[in-house]
């Protein structure tokens, strides 16, 4: 067991209790586990991932380009956002290229279960990554957040095909127009 | 009056003044034990429902150098648990408020308040408490005062030194649950070690909010998530749950997508509680919280007894129930694990230098070491080599030296690698040779 006073009265020098804002000399656990988070991506081939600052390790982009799939050949933009709360929260996540997708709305709201409910601190940054590839591989009509699209793509896959594409060119699609978005 | 006089301490002195069967084998009984009541100095963190019972237990208890921070000011909706403050106090400072009811009511006690955000001081402020106890909401600010008290540990040749820990007691109450829980930094489990015990917070599905809502909480995050950053009612600005214009038009969509979706529940208080995360608060779940992490700063401070070992948990929603429990340490925990460790090395070593001793030594053998280091407090990455677009912008930094990098003695490198699962941390000794 620790003694407090016998061990406190070697120890004085500390006692003014200076008033004088700082921050411990020790990055934050949020900081060091992004970093460790960064430092181990392990990215597919079709995404790469974009610091605008390098010492800022709690904003950046990464981008999807699908090799496979209903959207082989765009190229989407998302954009993290990592609180100082990570990983007790997960990171904010918006995609930033307008795209004609079942669980992505207008907005850039993604629909992605570890994003929000499925969230767990022992996932990482990689693990989001893969998500959000899987969403291009696979959308998922059973939860969409674009409803018309998820209605086209579980009615008609052909359609939802030729709709993706019509947006990837740059299109209307439903009463929208999808800015271009081919790599 | 001294402690040793007062009757209201009476029951004290029938611990302090005798020894025991269960007294630790350190403790000395008699006026040493009284003395180190009034040497204590010990920091309450947060003055709200926990922090008023604790510095009124601790105050009670014959502690009389007592340190109070809070940055809130009193709302109405605190009074009926927060008994320090009255009607006339709303809109002041909690801790100004508590540390002036506790100075008029109890003689000789000596309560300082601090109107603050705890990342308004730095390490030399903590390091001057003997105790740290904190009654927190927030897992941020645990998080935080976790690193700090982490950060003032100080290790010569990798052994900790003993007088460098500050004990943390952290409670904390949600409704009928609670826990106390004691940190000896260093040695016993940290708040980190144990970050994946705290419940995550309620996140909805967002096809659930969008399309196939049921609660009125969905209709309410509906409103708050989608519709309120794309109708940007009151402009560009978040949504701020203290604004009463603010969670009224919150409150008036929520309801009217309520009616379509035939959801009955909405109401004004509702939406605040959801905008917020407002957790109902139990005015004697506070009272049992506090008062076990009361007796823990006691027995910490007197020696009289071992303090709990080290977690206790307590729930009274179905009759009474309670569970000590012995958390153990995370050996992979990004704040605790790693014992920082000495590298020797020469203002005049370039960065590429330091890392290919890395790659190279016996003991480290690493991979793709990523360097970052803190300059005030904000992330300087020196060199990452696994992310390109990092790699590029950092790469000058190779043929730098340290001098030229701005590092100094005693400065933190993390370095993170595919060899370890934990971050190292490394102290530059500068004016040696590498190793």
């Amino acid at each position: 067991m620790i003694k407090l006073f016998s061990l406190k009265n070697q120890k004085k020098d500390g006692e003014q209790g200076s008033i004088r804002a700082g921050n411990p000399k020790r990055a934050s656990a949020a900081q060091l586990r992004i970093t460790k988070d960064i430092n181990e991506l392990t990215l597919p081939k079709t995404c790469n991932i974009d610091f605008a600052d390098p010492d800022d390790l709690l904003n950046f982009k990464l981008i999807i380009s699908p090799d496979e799939g209903f959207y082989k050949g765009g190229k989407f933009v998302f954009s993290f956002k990592v609180s100082s709360n990570y990983p007790h929260e997960p990171p904010k996540v918006k995609c930033e290229t307008m795209v004609y997708h079942p669980n992505i709305d207008l907005e850039g709201n993604v629909c992605l279960n570890i994003l929000r409910e499925d969230w767990k601190p022992v996932l990482t940054i990689n693990s989001i990554v893969y998500g959000l590839q899987y969403l291009f591989l696979e959308p998922n009509p059973e939860d969409p957040l674009n409803k018309e699209a998820a209605e086209v793509l579980q009615n008609n896959r052909r359609l939802f095909e030729q709709n993706v594409r019509k947006a990837m060119l740059g299109g209307v699609v439903g009463n929208t127009y999808f800015e271009r978005c081919l790599k | 009056m001294s402690i040793e006089t007062n009757i209201s301490f009476n029951n004290l002195r029938k611990i302090l003044e005798r020894n025991g069967p269960f007294c630790h084998s350190d403790f000395e009984c008699g006026e040493a034990a009284f003395a180190t009541l009034s040497q204590c100095k010990v920091l309450i963190v947060g003055s709200g429902g926990l922090g008023c019972e604790l510095v009124k237990d601790l105050a009670l208890m014959g502690f009389t150098n007592l340190h109070l921070i809070d940055m809130d000011v009193i709302e109405l909706s605190n009074l009926n648990r927060q008994f320090l403050f009255r009607q006339k106090d709303i809109g002041k400072s909690k801790a100004e408020v508590a540390a002036k009811f506790i100075n008029e009511r109890i003689p000789g006690v000596k309560v300082t308040p601090y109107f603050n955000k705890i990342q308004d001081f730095g390490e030399d402020f903590y390091r001057s408490f003997h105790v740290i106890v904190c009654g927190l909401d927030s897992i941020v600010a645990r998080r935080w005062m976790n690193g700090m008290v982490i950060s003032l540990l100080e290790y010569e040749d990798s052994i900790l030194d003993q007088s460098s820990i500050k004990p943390l007691i952290d409670g904390g109450t949600e409704g009928f649950k609670g826990s106390a829980r004691v940190i000896l930094p260093g040695i016993t489990p940290c708040i980190e070690c144990t970050l994946d015990l705290f419940p995550p917070q309620v996140n909805f599905p967002l096809c659930t909010i969008a399309n196939t809502p049921r609660l009125p909480e969905h209709c309410i995050e509906y409103v708050r998530i989608l519709q309120w950053p794309k109708e940007k009612p009151f402009g560009d600005i978040p949504l701020d749950g203290d604004e009463h214009t603010h969670v009224q038009w919150v409150y008036e969509k929520a309801l009217e997508r309520a009616q379509q979706y035939g959801i009955e529940g909405v109401t004004y208080r509702l939406t605040q509680g959801v905008i917020k995360h407002i957790i109902p608060a139990v005015a004697s779940t506070n009272a049992v919280i506090a008062a076990a992490c009361a007796t823990e700063v006691f027995k910490l401070a007197t020696s009289c007894c071992a303090p709990m070992n080290n977690s206790m948990m307590f729930n009274d929603v179905d009759g009474i129930y309670s569970h000590t429990y012995e958390a153990e340490r995370n050996e992979n925990c990004p704040a605790c694990s790693n014992t920082p460790q000495d590298l020797f090395c020469s203002i005049d070593d370039k960065l590429e230098t330091i890392i290919n001793y890395l790659k190279e030594s016996p003991k480290y053998q690493m991979h793709s070491p990523g360097i970052t280091t803190a300059v005030d407090g904000k992330n300087k990455t020196l060199y990452i080599q696994s992310v390109a677009s990092i790699e590029e912008k950092t790469r000058p930094n190779l043929k730098k030296t340290l001098r030229e990098l701005g590092l100094e003695n005693g400065q933190m490198l993390f370095v993170a690698d595919v060899t370890s699962p934990n971050s190292f941390i490394f102290v530059l000794k500068i004016g040696n040779n590498l190793g």
